[in-house]
């Protein structure tokens, strides 16, 4: 049974200028028309046409950039507001960790503040005072809970809001961003209630941009991308959908910037571009692509991915001392990987004219960031014919969370005495 | 009109909320401070001080009811000035600031954003009881007697909470589209103090000499409110019956028009505030 039915909801937030409330104003006094003459002077749409339904005890994710429309998708559903159209149907108590410690008093108690905090989210007197030991214990704050809540820091703050609102035991349970401030004691203690909820049967709806979490803990998944529903599927699809659209973003964003360079170099290389590129260009490097092994020219790429790196060349006259060489460097300026036909024991004879030199990389194996690249041709003893310094660049973006400087292909094992859970993820790490 | 029935029922759900929420609110005004709870009695007392001084002391008060004495003339703005600077002048204040302020709960937690005025007018009223026994102590010290007519001042103290509610409701709604309000009110609420009956008797002659100045000041709720305190405590006398019966009814108007008006806008809250 679906214990959240959301029908076509549209919101659509208006908004009103200083200038335009005050001829409201006037025209309320003088001509009495209040109601008629409030109209908005800018209209956004923060959620468009949005339908899903989330059933019993099943725990749902909502993923999708900021300003996609997320938070108003969870006020919608909580009621606190309206939808403009559509209908919104919730069977169950419903306990919204929109934001955590809401409506806490600075200057009173954490007791005091525990019972309003309590009342306002549905709980009577008497069960709060039942459960009051719970909440202090789990917030961890038996030290402090007679204190005002002014003298607590932020991290006790919210984790009292927290105990409060799992506490309240609700059917259902809203839970928006709330773990990303949490410190890394507490976070784990949040899953584990989460988990908690998730095996006594209860719906959870989970706002989050951590993505691994996301797809740990979600039945279903739906993507919000500008108020529009883009994907309701298993977890696995809705991220990789998510992640290949921002990919596109950042590669958008990448290619503009690309293209600068390329006019750049074009226009002003002499000026500006010296120290990027040196040599007398007795052989020239006119071009160089990335693409993709399969000959399509791209700019972000995973790290399980291969990279084809083309360098059109020109020779004018026939030499026969040359070598081209290729390095990787990370956005640090350190060189990742660098290599030459020299040092892997090409032995030139000669270049003439105009020709295509391509290195294949079958797999980049890099950690998530930006690189550059250097392309060169150059005498064996070092002497440069065409220099390319850090002209190019591109993405390595994926939803590992690894850190170094490259990322050498890996797996793990464990003997039969060690019970570890593998992850339940979409490729197999490493 | 149903649905306003069916939000006071949804209301009286969540009477426990505005208790605690009213004693929060006490707690938090004079947690910090040392003298406490005669903080809001100051303002009142200090004013009570400077216009016995002034209109007691240097001018004389000419009303016969004062029998030339600045003392009961004292009494007599102890009864006007503490239900207006203490209950309705500070609620009405705090209400066109309240949705503003509050506005964090308003967008974060689901729960009938009325409670909000409705705790401050009341947790003002709570104050003008405490400040209540202070007036009664003055009573007998500055030259006056208790009299068994002290039994309606309820009856007074309920017109002006429904008045003031509904004033409540509306200032605390439109302060939210238009924010002029907030300083609009500030000086309505002193042209309201002079156009109310506080700081001289309705009895006063030139009052009753010019026919346009008692009948603008006749249609003053607040005058027959005020009035109400000062013939039960001052002058020991019966309430006008049919004067703040309309007062009641014009009260009850009010706080269905501010309440109207609240609930219409109640939906742009979340976003506006």
């Amino acid at each position: 049974m679906a214990v959240i039915e959301v029908d076509n909801v549209t919101r659509i937030y208006q908004k009103y200028s200083a200038q335009h409330r005050f001829k409201t104003f006037k025209s309320a006094i003088v001509k009495g028309d209040f109601f008629k003459s409030l109209k908005p002077d800018e209209i956004v749409t923060a959620l468009q046409n949005v339908s899903f339904k989330v059933g019993e005890g099943t725990t749902f994710g909502v993923i999708g950039e900021n300003g996609s429309g997320k938070s108003t998708l969870l006020k919608v559903i909580t009621g606190i507001t309206k939808p403009t159209s559509g209908q919104v149907a919730v069977r169950g108590k419903v306990s919204a960790l929109i934001e955590l410690g809401a409506g806490f008093h600075p200057e009173i108690s954490g007791r005091e503040n525990v019972y309003i905090n309590g009342i306002m989210l549905g709980l009577s007197k008497k069960e709060i005072a039942r459960k009051f030991d719970d909440i202090v214990r789990f917030a961890q704050l038996e030290e402090f809970i007679d204190a005002p809540v002014k003298t607590y820091s932020s991290g006790m703050y919210m984790r009292l809001g927290f105990s409060i609102a799992i506490n309240v035991n609700p059917d259902i349970l809203l839970i928006d961003e709330v773990l990303a401030v949490g410190d890394a004691s507490f976070v784990p203690k949040c899953l584990d209630r989460i988990d908690d909820f998730r095996r006594r049967k209860k719906t959870i709806l989970f706002v989050s941009h951590d993505l691994a979490t996301v797809e740990r803990i979600c039945d279903r998944v739906l993507w919000l991308k500008e108020g529009k529903a883009q994907i309701i599927s298993e977890p696995k699809r809705a991220i990789d959908a998510y992640l290949q659209d921002i990919a596109k973003k950042q590669k958008e964003d990448f290619e503009s910037k690309q293209h600068e360079v390329e006019q750049r170099m074009e226009e002003e290389w002499d000026e500006e571009r010296r120290e990027a590129r040196w040599g007398k260009r007795e052989i020239e490097i006119r071009r160089v692509s990335l693409k993709s092994p399969e000959g399509q020219e791209k700019y972000v790429f995973s790290p399980e991915e291969g990279m084809l790196i083309e360098m059109d060349v020109r020779s004018s006259a026939r030499i026969k001392d040359f070598v081209f060489g290729i390095g990787i460097f990370n956005s640090q300026g350190i060189r990742c990987y660098g290599t030459n036909t020299h040092s892997e024991d090409f032995e030139p004879r000669f270049i003439q004219g105009e020709g295509k030199v391509t290195c294949l990389i079958e797999k980049l194996s890099l950690i998530n960031g930006t690189y550059y690249l250097d392309a060169a041709v150059h005498k064996k003893n070092g002497y440069p014919y065409d220099y390319h310094r850090n002209l190019y660049s591109f993405m390595i973006s994926s939803s590992h969370r690894d850190v170094g400087i490259a990322r050498p292909q890996h797996s793990w094992s464990f003997s039969p005495g060690i019970e570890i859970k593998p992850p339940l993820s979409r490729k197999a790490r490493g | 009109m149903l649905r306003i029935l069916n939000n006071l029922k949804e209301l009286f759900k969540y009477r426990i909320l505005v208790q605690n929420l009213v004693s929060r609110e006490l707690k938090a005004r004079y947690r910090g401070t040392v003298l406490g709870y005669f903080w809001s009695l100051f303002n009142p007392l200090l004013l009570m001080i400077v216009y016995t001084v002034v209109f007691g002391f240097i001018i004389r008060p000419r009303d016969p009811a004062f029998e030339g004495s600045p003392w009961l003339y004292a009494l007599f703005l102890f009864c006007g000035v503490l239900p207006w600077q203490v209950w309705f002048a500070s609620s009405s204040l705090e209400s066109a600031n309240v949705l503003l302020v509050q506005g964090n709960l308003i967008k974060k937690i689901l729960f009938p954003v009325e409670i909000l005025p409705i705790v401050v007018v009341t947790s003002n009223f709570i104050h003008f009881l405490l400040g209540l026994p202070i007036l009664f102590v003055f009573v007998p010290i500055l030259g006056k007697g208790y009299t068994p007519y002290l039994l309606f001042l309820p009856v007074v103290i309920l017109v002006q909470y429904v008045f003031t509610l509904g004033f409540a409701f509306l200032v605390s709604s439109l302060t939210v589209h238009f924010r002029d309000i907030k300083d609009i009110l500030a000086n309505l609420l002193t042209f309201w103090f002079f156009a109310s009956p506080i700081i001289y008797p309705m009895t006063f002659s030139t009052i009753q000499e010019h026919k346009w100045l008692n009948i603008f000041l006749n249609l003053n709720p607040m005058t027959h409110i005020m009035q109400g305190y000062q013939n039960c405590i001052f002058f020991g006398e019966l309430i006008r019956w049919k004067r703040l019966g309309v007062t009641f009814l014009v009260s009850l108007l009010l706080l269905y028009i501010g309440y109207s008006v609240f609930d219409r806008l109640r939906d742009s809250f979340p976003e506006e505030v």
